[in-house]
């Protein structure tokens, strides 16, 4: 095994053991904390991978912005512990068995692409190759996606104060 | 990071990281010495002055309190998240110091021929970044674990801030990333070489192209925030919520925030000092014949200890006998300093490092000058003024840049 295999698969592991406790844990703040372990586990991948631009941008990224959002929200409401409850019948009889269809599926495709499949190593750090092509080749799709941000933004602005600014129950005689 | 898997690469990062950890660790105990010190005398006190000769031995005192005292666990704590709290923010605080250069040359360990950092990377100014923002985690859980109405405000205030003040923070370093088209901080240093017209220094802070004055105002700002230091610290105010989100810390827990919070100085104040200032570079341009400004560091080595040797006369006792041997070090030191294979090693941590005594010598004045925030004007000011700050400095370095080609 050569040492750059013993890094993987501990970090794959990480993320792996990340993930499954964002979905166990039962207090949200433990959930955030799960992701992002995530995160950084999969920044430790990217640095495998010789790409450390991307590797930082994902801890600053998630790690350090969307999730602080998480954080900050779940603190804002000081959500407390969920509750479980038993799986409902179509949970049970629908979603579990295609759950578990999508696992095998995903497994089995992903098997057989990657047995032709090696990473590519860019270029001088990966951070001029990639300002590239977001800005050169993919520049129109890349400011696409930029305004639809910018949209959905706007949206979330405008649902905000509609609520806030005209309450719709005001039963007043 | 193409660097062999070997075991030397191994063995000397470890040496470099022990010493740099000791390094670190005593310049944190010692800052908190310097703050209270220069605290005293803006506001007309003496400061420490029973331990020790000028209160020199405070921070042994300070250790040794820190570790007797009774830790507390508050009940109804998340008792995992409350003991993690305090080590994230010190790991993270610490880490960020091992990409920061501190010379141009080399150290031989071992035969080996080794630069003066532990992580010469190629995106070291993101990394830097990178441990910033998460070190936000640290006072965000230490507020919600610890089950109390004011540490859970005071985690809240931090995490709202350092969203906010990171944007700004980030931003107002991208005009010297056009400068400069590098994030390795090395590079970076050695990019603001150079004299416009012989003898102004080519720093970014007077870079000849368009000068960096917007950005380092909005770093410096930004920076304060980001460490939570007044006129920014509403995640501790101590006259609203107690003492934010370390109220219910005690012990040494309490010492990893408080070092922790001295340590992300010191690395703001670096990266201050490497973006903006030069780094490790002289303000001196080189002069023709005996190059006097070399000798600069010896100089101010054996002034200290004159300074040092005359004060110790006039004390009584144990400092008598401990100050002027102080001196007498520091006039070693001094002639060692001036010696020529010597001389060219000092010159970069040397100024290098009075570079970054200066900036934190500024961040301490600001802290014991202006008053502290209120929240909306902590938000407006971030969002409203420091932010389209910033982003004009961005454009007009990039205008200035296509104007140059």
């Amino acid at each position: 095994m050569t040492p750059q295999l013993v890094v993987f698969l501990i970090l794959a592991a990480i993320a792996v053991a990340g993930a499954v406790s964002v979905i166990l844990q039962r207090e949200p703040i433990h959930s955030a904390i799960s992701l992002i372990t995530v995160m950084i586990a999969l920044a430790g991948l990217f640095l495998l991978l010789e790409s450390e631009f991307i590797a930082a941008v994902q801890i600053i990224v998630y790690a350090g912005a969307i999730m602080v959002l998480f954080v900050f929200v779940i603190m804002l409401l000081n959500a407390g512990a969920e509750e479980r409850t038993n799986m409902s019948r179509m949970a049970r009889y629908v979603g579990v068995p295609l759950a578990i269809f999508l696992l095998i599926e995903l497994a089995y495709q992903i098997g057989a692409a990657t047995s032709s499949m090696t990473a590519q190593p860019v270029a001088d750090g990966a951070t001029r190759g990639l300002s590239m092509l977001l800005f050169q080749d993919f520049v129109f799709p890349f400011e696409l996606t930029s305004i639809l941000i910018l949209i959905a933004i706007l949206g979330a602005l405008v649902l905000a104060q509609r609520s806030e600014g005209a309450p719709p129950q005001r039963a007043k005689q | 990071m193409n660097v062999p898997f070997t075991q030397s690469i191994l063995v000397i990062s470890l040496i470099k990281v022990v010493v740099l950890l000791f390094l670190v660790l005593t310049s944190v105990a010692y800052l908190v010495w310097f703050e209270r010190k220069v605290a005293a005398h803006l506001q007309g006190r003496w400061g420490p002055y029973r331990v020790g000769p000028h209160g020199l031995l405070q921070p042994l005192a300070d250790g040794a309190k820190f570790l007797l005292k009774e830790d507390t666990t508050p009940a109804g704590a998340d008792r995992l998240l409350y003991f993690t709290a305090p080590a994230i923010t010190l790991t993270l605080a610490i880490s960020a110091i091992a990409m920061i250069p501190f010379g141009p040359t080399t150290v031989h360990i071992f035969g080996v021929a080794t630069p003066l950092v532990i992580a010469n990377i190629n995106v070291g100014l993101l990394a830097i970044f990178a441990m910033t923002s998460i070190g936000v985690y640290g006072v965000a859980l230490a507020g919600w674990s610890s089950n109390s109405k004011y540490s859970l405000l005071g985690g809240l205030r931090s995490s709202a801030q350092m969203i906010s003040y990171e944007l700004s923070l980030t931003l107002s370093v991208v005009g010297i990333l056009l400068l400069a088209g590098t994030f390795n901080l090395s590079e970076l240093i050695l990019r603001q070489d150079g004299f416009t017209w012989g003898y102004l220094p080519q720093w970014n802070l007077l870079n000849p192209i368009l000068p960096q004055i917007l950005g380092f105002f909005c770093y410096f700002i930004a920076a304060i925030a980001e460490t939570n230091r007044a006129p920014f610290d509403l995640a501790e105010a101590e006259s609203e919520i107690v003492a934010g989100y370390h109220t219910e810390y005690s012990s040494f827990k309490f010492a990893m925030f408080f070092m922790g919070e001295y340590a992300s100085m010191i690395t703001v104040a670096c990266l201050a000092s490497i973006l903006f200032l030069g780094g490790w570079l002289s303000p001196f341009p080189p002069t023709p014949g005996m190059d006097w400004t070399r000798y600069i560091p010896s100089a101010v080595l054996a002034a200290s200890g004159v300074a040092l040797i005359i004060d110790g006369l006039r004390h009584r006792s144990f400092a008598r006998v401990v100050l002027p041997l102080l001196g007498l070090l520091l006039g070693a030191l001094s002639f060692l300093c001036s010696q020529p294979g010597v001389i060219d090693y000092v010159q970069g941590p040397f100024w290098f490092l009075a570079k970054v005594l200066f900036v934190l010598f500024v961040y301490v004045w600001v802290r014991w000058t202006l008053p502290r925030f209120r929240y909306d004007q902590l938000m407006r000011f971030g969002w409203k003024f420091l932010f389209p700050v910033a982003l004009l400095n961005v454009v007009l370095t990039s205008l200035a840049l296509v104007m140059h080609r």
